[in-house]
């Protein structure tokens, strides 16, 4: 078990809420959901927020729709290749000032770039989350999630398979979430319920 | 007199529009050059220059010696100009403009005598009204007694003709120089090795700062330039995320440029200029545990990328008043904007991520007024599970969007069996269906 890698601005992992990333290190996230998963983290750490994209990719957050209180302190960095990508998460998750990196890259990350990575983020003491697409990830990364939105069965209801398929210090699991889009509380839908029936609120 | 009555008297006539902002910074150049014959030296007027020699002749030879040598360096550069030293300014700038020459002391009153009144600074008016009541020379009007001429022309003509005859004082108030943010270094030795350019540079930086400070400035960018034995120039180039005047964080911005230079067979003088730079009131360093504060750290980080990247490509979004999605909010450069709050949300719901239209093919299964029931997006195929809208967004007239050429536009949420919940807008004038953004 590595030294307690907390920063003290950061939340504490708390026990109940399995979708709190470990500060300090590098996740992965793939699927089609992968940018809402970001959303949600981004939601839920406090400070700066950078998310490095392709300078040629069309998609862009939409300031009204972003999750309360991250659009003024999201940032967006546009590099134009692939290497400056990279450069540009290195250099900011060494930094100490941002409280969340999501970047995008579009190649496969390598063993070197992973844990080139992983020590930058534990130099700065900042989280990192790539958005990864299917099966381009690093073997260094600390988690890796798969992350599809669901079709609802009821009107109000927004369910997202998060699915937890690479752990390095804790088991794999799968969730079915409720989460709109708006904030950053979500409601976990019971695994012995069926689909039919309403979600209930996480403990 | 106009150009046409100009032309009609002498046809070939070359004219060119003035270019007064030129004009202004070539006198101020000059002003600064005149420098070297008075301490005080004043712009007076668009093309006159007021220079306090008292007590300076003598370094040059006297007076006529000081004109001279002015007329022959100016003649020297190509410039064509008159000049004229007397007791006072008013009577200065008389004779300078009316043939020039030196009044010695004592004779301001005999020797302004025979110039027309005009020379006395007045307004077309005065200046008339007196040609036409009889008084054309300044000898005429100095005659005169002082009540009368104060009651029928006000009080200025008076102060003017006090001014130039030295009986009422005028001081040269000389022209504050902008601050120069430039520090330049000597190398007694060619030098080569990064580290000493780094610490050449550090001494630089700090000079620099202590400049900053007094002016209550901040760099926002600076130039290093390097001058090598071979009388090349090496520049390094960097803009800062905000304005700052720390050396330290300012030096490490540096080291990737001077990483990349060519020292040839040394470099023996460095200059380093902050050629734009913002206003910095003093202000808090330092943050709660004792390294930079967070805004700090978070423009050190801009700083870095921005400097690798360009500034352009360092972005933050900004709310703006429109109901068009895509001018909704704007992506402005982080470097030269601030956060503001976000908007509120309200109404309809908005997407997370948004992106040019892109078609939805329906294959012509659609139902007037409702969104498709099965359409193919970025090759895949959708069912529609479930439809929200249809909130209708109309382009906005004043303002010609080629994208918005087929008018109004129905916007649906519409949800899929396959999971991704998509926004789709229908378009009533050119009917088709397009993908724009995707909700959580």
């Amino acid at each position: 078990m590595p030294p307690e890698t907390a920063r003290p601005a950061s939340p504490r992992p708390a026990p109940a809420d399995p979708f709190t990333l470990r500060p300090a290190r590098v996740h992965e996230a793939e699927g089609r959901g992968k940018r809402a998963f970001a959303l949600f983290q981004a939601a839920r750490h406090p400070g700066p927020v950078i998310w490095i994209l392709p300078g040629h990719l069309p998609e862009l957050p939409m300031l009204r729709g972003l999750p309360e209180g991250v659009g003024p302190r999201l940032h967006l960095l546009r590099p134009g290749s692939e290497v400056d990508l990279l450069w540009s998460a290195e250099e900011a998750l060494r930094s100490p000032a941002p409280g969340l990196v999501i970047a995008e890259p579009e190649k496969e990350l390598s063993l070197t770039a992973g844990r080139r990575l992983q020590l930058a983020a534990e130099g700065g003491r900042t989280t990192g989350l790539m958005l990864i697409r299917e099966g381009q990830g690093s073997n260094a990364a600390e988690t890796r999630w798969r992350c599809d939105p669901q079709a609802a069965q009821g009107r109000d209801s927004t369910p997202q398979a998060w699915q937890l398929i690479k752990n390095k210090s804790g088991t794999c699991q799968d969730w079915c979430v409720n989460w709109n889009g708006a904030t950053a509380a979500f409601h976990m839908v019971s695994e012995a319920c069926e689909r039919h029936k309403p979600a209930q609120a996480a403990p | 007199m106009a150009l046409a009555d100009a032309r009609a008297i002498c046809p070939e006539l070359a004219s060119r529009p003035a270019d007064l902002v030129q004009e202004a910074a070539a006198l101020n150049a000059l002003r600064r050059w005149a420098g070297r014959y008075a301490p005080m030296v004043a712009r007076d007027g668009s093309d006159g220059l007021i220079a306090d020699i008292t007590g300076v002749p003598h370094l040059f030879g006297g007076e006529d010696a000081l004109r001279e040598d002015l007329h022959a360096r100016l003649d020297r550069a190509g410039l064509a100009a008159q000049s004229g030293i007397a007791e006072s300014r008013g009577a200065a700038h008389a004779l300078a403009r009316h043939g020039g020459g030196i009044l010695p002391e004592g004779a301001l009153a005999k020797g302004l005598a025979h110039l027309p009144v005009t020379a006395l600074r007045i307004d077309d008016g005065t200046a008339q009204a007196l040609v036409r009541m009889g008084l054309r020379r300044i000898g005429d009007l100095a005659g005169q007694p002082r009540a009368p001429l104060a009651r029928r022309f006000g009080p200025g003509l008076v102060l003017r003709l006090d001014q130039a005859l030295g009986l009422q004082p005028e001081p040269v108030s000389p022209e504050g120089e902008p601050p120069h943010f430039g520090v330049r270094m000597s190398l007694p030795e060619p030098i080569g090795l990064q580290d000493d350019v780094m610490a050449a540079l550090t001494r630089l930086l700090e000079r620099l700062s202590a400049k900053l400070a007094a002016q209550r400035r901040g760099a926002r960018r600076l130039r290093l330039e390097l001058q090598r034995v071979d009388r090349e120039t090496a520049t390094v180039e960097i803009g800062l995320a905000r304005p700052m005047r720390d050396p330290g964080r300012i030096a490490a911005l540096f080291a990737r440029g001077v990483d990349e230079i060519e020292a040839g067979f040394g470099i023996e003088a460095l200059r380093l200029v902050a050629h734009v730079t913002e206003a910095m009131a003093p202000e808090q360093i330092g943050g709660p545990q004792g390294g930079p504060s967070p805004e700090d750290a978070l423009a050190d980080l801009f700083s870095r990328i921005g400097n690798r990247l360009g500034f352009d490509r360092v972005l933050r979004l900004l709310p703006a008043h429109s109901s068009i999605p895509e001018r909704s909010f704007l992506v402005a450069p982080a470097a030269y904007s601030t956060a503001q709050g976000a908007p509120p949300r309200q109404g309809p719901e908005r997407p997370l991520v948004l992106f040019p239209p892109e078609p939805a093919l329906t294959h012509g299964m659609t139902r007037p007024g409702q969104p498709p029931a099965s359409f193919r997006w970025r090759r895949m195929a959708f069912t529609t599970l479930r439809a929200t809208g249809p909130e209708r967004i109309a382009p906005e007239w004043w303002f010609d969007d080629p994208n918005w050429r087929t008018g109004l536009r129905d916007y649906w949420r519409v949800e899929t069996a396959q999971g991704p919940r998509l926004w789709l807008f229908h378009t009533p004038q050119a009917p088709g269906w397009q993908v724009q953004g995707e909700f959580a």
